[in-house]
């Protein structure tokens, strides 16, 4: 089985072979004497290609599949069929090539610019929605070895790029000339920047048990089993999983999905800062948002859910890379099914929730992972930790949801 | 006590429930209530209609039920009817429409003109499937394209249908009887008239030279 395990490093290394010996080739046909440092320049450049290409490639794919399992299983949680039409000529494999047909039909729209847009920023905006959105899954551990890029700082630098979004989205919504955009921008604006306090303060739990900011090494610090079946992921710890939780929701809020699609918000805001965009660049921004959701759900895999580490020891043998892709599709499905079940949130209960429940709760979050670390990880650590995150949740729960009695002295200003 | 964040669970059990439920429930056909429509298609209610069409009996030719006398024409609100009255070879206006055009896509479906109309020869057809690459010709429906035999009616709408035949026949029913009653009334005249002509003349016989009442009367 080490085979399947190693297939894409091996298929890489095939590659490379492959044009180093073309190369070898061509200079002793040719006669050419290459420099000494030009084969491993060049083999670096190529090797760089392969990983652009294949992280380019997989998220296209899975931006094509998601688009449409969504729908499908949004439409199976509201009892409807939803697409099961478009397939292969006369074979409909239950509408797998809508992607296509969508693409399609963005591709061929016309690109409309408003009169009174400012040009540059408009076209700008979606290509710095898109450029962050395809650099974050670079620093993932997608296997056992498989990590694009090594940083021993790759937390860090995923956050500082996915901070660039938000940029976008502003310069979207104040070019387009529209107060719709600019309102679903503001909204963005605010909704964004208050919840990336808690999904990095929830980030930085785990970089704090794990004593580092790579992901590969975190990764790592998950392996192995306590009682030989029960996984060392990060989340089936009290502290861990009330962060994940948190970075789910954090998740959530930075991706525009449902419940936090204000910035959208279709029934308020035409599309907020979508609103002006047609085409070819709407279909770019949605592209962002998807590949941005998936990165976001790779980190929350690698930080809480163990990343490529199997479950259970005797799955071992199935190769990591697929443990790493299973677990982002279980991630994925559950951000459908989120999508499904609960409605939008209201402005001022969103702020609300960012900065009255899931700031305090993360930094409690970071006190019992520090108590669990000091406290020697056994069945005291759980304990306290437990209760270090439990009576901050009750308390807050009972503080920030319970409903207030509003209606006896509220006053409408202009109908006296 | 009821935590915080149970309602968002209970919440996701019902998504959760309606997915598989969606796929594994006997009452399959009773969630998915989408009609797969070029597959499977709406039963109609018998009291459908979409547009109007003419009615025949037996040759579409010969049997076609309207006389052509434009009341439709000058009912109809949207006015989408057009009628030419048809002539014979000798140029006199004979009761048979030469053309009889709806435009469908003018055509509100109102019906009126199946109210007003006296001989029973324009109904609503429950046709949905009319949309055509072209917005003009296509959409204008000549003579041929409405006649539609009485079979076809009853077989869309059987008991308004029915209740057409029946007044038909009650109407011809009547008609022949009234034809009978005429015909009686002729021959019974003419039978008096022909007793009355043989009193006279065997009157005349008996009394030539005297001149007779009946004779003045006449």
């Amino acid at each position: 089985m080490n085979f399947l395990e190693n297939l894409p490093l091996a298929a890489k290394k095939l590659i490379l072979d492959a044009v180093e010996w073309v190369c070898n080739w061509l200079c002793a046909k040719t006669g050419i004497k290459l420099p000494d440092w030009a084969m491993p320049a060049l083999l670096t450049l190529v090797s760089i290609l392969i990983v652009i290409v294949t992280i380019i490639a997989v998220f296209m794919v899975m931006f094509a599949l998601m688009s449409v399992f969504e729908r499908k299983i949004l439409a199976r949680m509201q009892n409807r069929y939803g697409p099961n039409r478009v397939g292969f000529f006369r074979w409909r494999l239950c509408g797998l090539f809508q992607p296509v047909a969508d693409g399609i039909k963005m591709l061929t729209k016309e690109d409309i610019v408003p009169r009174g847009a400012d040009k540059i920023v408009h076209f700008l905006a979606p290509i710095a929605m898109v450029a962050p959105a395809l650099v974050l899954p670079v620093i993932l551990p997608y296997g056992r070895g498989m990590v694009p890029i090594e940083l021993s700082t790759g937390i860090l630098f995923f956050f500082a790029m996915g901070a660039g979004t938000e940029l976008a989205v502003f310069m979207a919504g104040w070019s387009s000339n529209n107060k719709y955009s600019v309102m679903g921008a503001m909204r963005a604006i605010a909704q964004m920047i208050s919840y990336e306090l808690p999904l990095v303060m929830s980030a930085v739990v785990v970089a704090l048990v794990a004593g580092t900011l790579s992901p590969n090494g975190i990764v790592e610090a998950q392996a192995g089993y306590s009682f030989g079946i029960i996984p060392k992921w990060f989340v089936l710890t009290p502290w861990g999983f009330v962060a994940c939780l948190l970075f789910y929701i954090g998740a959530l809020a930075e991706s525009n999905r449902c419940p936090f699609d204000l910035p959208e918000g279709e029934s308020e805001l035409v599309a907020g800062h979508l609103t002006e965009y047609s085409g070819f660049k709407y279909a770019i921004f949605f592209m962002a948002e998807y590949v941005g959701m998936f990165a976001i759900n790779g980190l929350l895999v690698t930080l809480f859910l163990g990343g490529y580490q199997s479950p259970l020891p005797f799955l071992e043998w199935i190769p990591s890379w697929c443990w790493f892709f299973g677990k982002l599709a279980c991630v994925a499905f559950s951000m459908v099914w989120v999508r499904a079940t609960l409605p939008r949130f209201r402005i001022d209960q969103m702020m609300q929730f960012a900065w009255k429940f899931m700031l305090p709760m993360s930094f409690a979050a970071l006190i019992a992972a520090a108590t669990w670390y000091y406290a020697g990880r056994g069945p005291a650590a759980w304990g306290i930790s437990a209760l270090i995150v439990g009576v901050p949740y009750l308390v807050l729960g009972r503080l920030c949801f319970t409903r207030r009695h509003a209606a006896d002295n509220r006053r409408y200003l202009y109908s006296e | 006590m009821n935590l915080p964040g149970s309602g968002i669970i209970k919440g996701m059990a019902v998504t959760a429930l309606n997915m598989i439920g969606s796929y594994f429930d006997r009452a399959h056909a009773k969630r998915l209530t989408t009609e797969q429509y070029p597959e499977e298609r709406p039963t109609l209610v018998e009291t459908s209609r979409s547009f109007p069409f003419l009615v025949f009996d037996g040759d579409p030719e010969a049997g076609i039920r309207c006389v052509a006398c434009k009341i439709c024409e000058k009912e109809c609100p949207p006015q989408c009817i057009y009628i030419v009255q048809d002539k014979d070879a000798n140029g006199k206006a004979i009761r048979r429409p030469r053309v009889f055009d709806i435009d469908i896509s003018v055509c509100m479906g109102c019906q009126i003109c199946v109210e007003v109309c006296p001989f029973e020869s324009i109904r609503m057809d429950n046709i949905y499937e009319v949309s055509s690459y072209n917005r003009f010709a296509p959409l204008v429906l000549h003579k041929e394209q409405l006649l539609k035999s009485n079979a076809y009616y009853n077989q869309i709408h059987p008991t308004e249908a029915a209740e057409t035949d029946a007044r038909i026949e009650a109407a011809r029913i009547k008609k022949a009887a009234a034809a009978k009653a005429t015909a009686e009334k002729v021959a019974a005249a003419k039978a008096a008239a022909a007793k009355a002509a043989e009193e006279k003349a065997a009157a005349e016989k008996a009394a030539p030279e005297k001149p007779s009442q009946p004779e003045q009367n006449a």
